[in-house]
């Protein structure tokens, strides 16, 4: 429970810093986080559950895609503002920071399967993100012919 | 000026901002063209890279080009452009003021204070360390490595204005700051200081971006802002092994 608490959190300063730094308005701020934290959150029980790296990204950005469009919706602002912040803890720095480490040192095999990694997740966040707007734009669809009929 | 220049220059401006500070091109194009369907032309022919814009009005053969040379991240002014392309819609101001508006956002939105951000990127790295798996034993030096670290980086970007040569040295302090701490005992795990002290220099917006424009259909932008986002990885990595090497 702790740990959990302790994770929340700190994603949420975590997404809130990030938001300062690329300067979103204040009003978008608060529900900025808390999509980076529900996002977050599916990464790491989509993890616990043994289902490996890549669908917990492939989760954890459909999540942030979804929660990200719903909030541009409700606050009439552009969806990246909420997009970009939210996806920096799912960055793969440490396996990134893994590969320098080991071409530095001259271990280019082991360099190479951390950079495979690193490229695997990215196209993994991508395709969360692809998901996310494919049923957006499904269910807006949807919902468009319903009015109109 | 009045009728098709003035809207070719709103439409214009209204794109430059928004390109300059890190839009993506699916929201630009949408903008640009509503704000150009509602100051009445029919079918507006706008073209839009990330280094310039094209608009012309068919029917009245009028067209005009608009390089951008610089990009910057600002997302507060890409959702007031988005607020005034609205009210522009509703019908709440007119074309003239709509310009007059983007002029004066142009040249006058607050930015967050030089030290709100570096309290941010503290914050960024110290609370991602944790996340990572960190131990609080090394949350001083992360604060440091991530403060020195995003300071140097701000400095030199406005400064010198080149994005990848502040990343390369931004990391290299970050490696420098990891290393002395571990040497004097402030600090564990060199790995973990590093990643946290370098999650502020993240590229996160062209690589969002740069997923975004592909899937969009804007090939152009999305490749030319993955190769950035790439560029900017590499000038990081590279501060970061420079340091491993040589320490």
């Amino acid at each position: 429970m702790e740990f959990i608490l302790m994770q929340v959190i700190c994603c949420y300063l975590a997404t809130l810093g990030f938001g300062i730094i690329v300067n979103i308005p204040h009003r978008a701020l608060n529900s900025c986080g808390w999509v980076g934290v529900f996002g977050w959150i599916t990464y790491l029980a989509l993890k616990s559950l043994n289902l490996g790296t890549m669908l917990a990204n492939v989760g954890a950005a459909l999540v942030i895609g979804l929660g990200s469009m719903i909030m541009a919706r409700k606050l009439k602002m552009p969806m990246i503002l909420f997009n970009i912040p939210s996806m920096v803890p799912l960055v793969p720095g440490g396996q990134a920071y893994r590969a320098v480490r080991n071409f530095a040192f001259g271990n280019d095999l082991k360099a190479i399967y951390y950079l495979v990694q690193v490229t695997m997740i990215a196209g993994s966040i991508a395709m969360g993100f692809f998901i996310a707007e494919l049923i957006a734009r499904t269910y807006f669809q949807a919902a468009r012919r319903q009015k109109s009929k | 000026m009045q009728g098709d220049d003035l809207i070719i220059e709103t439409v214009l401006l209204a794109g430059k901002i928004m390109i300059e500070n890190g839009a993506d091109m699916a929201r630009v194009d949408d903008t640009l063209s509503r704000i150009a369907r509602n100051a009445g032309i029919y079918q507006p022919k706008i073209f839009e890279t990330t280094t310039g814009i094209l608009m012309s009005i068919p029917e009245r053969k009028s067209s005009q080009v608009e390089p951008i040379l610089k990009r910057t991240i600002d997302l507060e002014k890409v959702s007031l452009v988005n607020q005034n392309s609205r009210a522009f819609q509703a019908g709440q101001i007119t074309l003239m003021e709509l310009h007059d508006n983007l002029v004066k956002l142009n040249v006058s939105t607050p930015f967050f204070s030089f030290w709100l951000q570096l309290l941010a990127a503290v914050g960024v790295s110290c609370t991602l360390m944790l996340m990572y798996g960190g131990h609080w034993q090394d949350l001083f030096a992360t604060a440091l490595a991530g403060g020195l670290g995003y300071g140097c980086y701000y400095y030199i970007n406005n400064r010198l204005k080149v994005r990848f040569v502040s990343e390369f040295l931004g990391s290299f302090l970050i490696g420098v700051v990891a290393v002395l701490c571990v040497r004097v005992n402030l600090g564990e795990q060199i790995d973990m200081i590093t990643i946290g002290g370098v999650m502020p220099l993240v590229p996160g917006v062209p690589i969002t971006n740069a997923v975004r424009d592909v899937f969009a259909g804007h090939l152009l932008s999305g490749m030319s802002r993955a190769s950035e986002s790439l560029l900017s990885a590499c000038a990081i990595g590279m501060g970061i092994a420079v340091v491993f090497r040589f320490m």
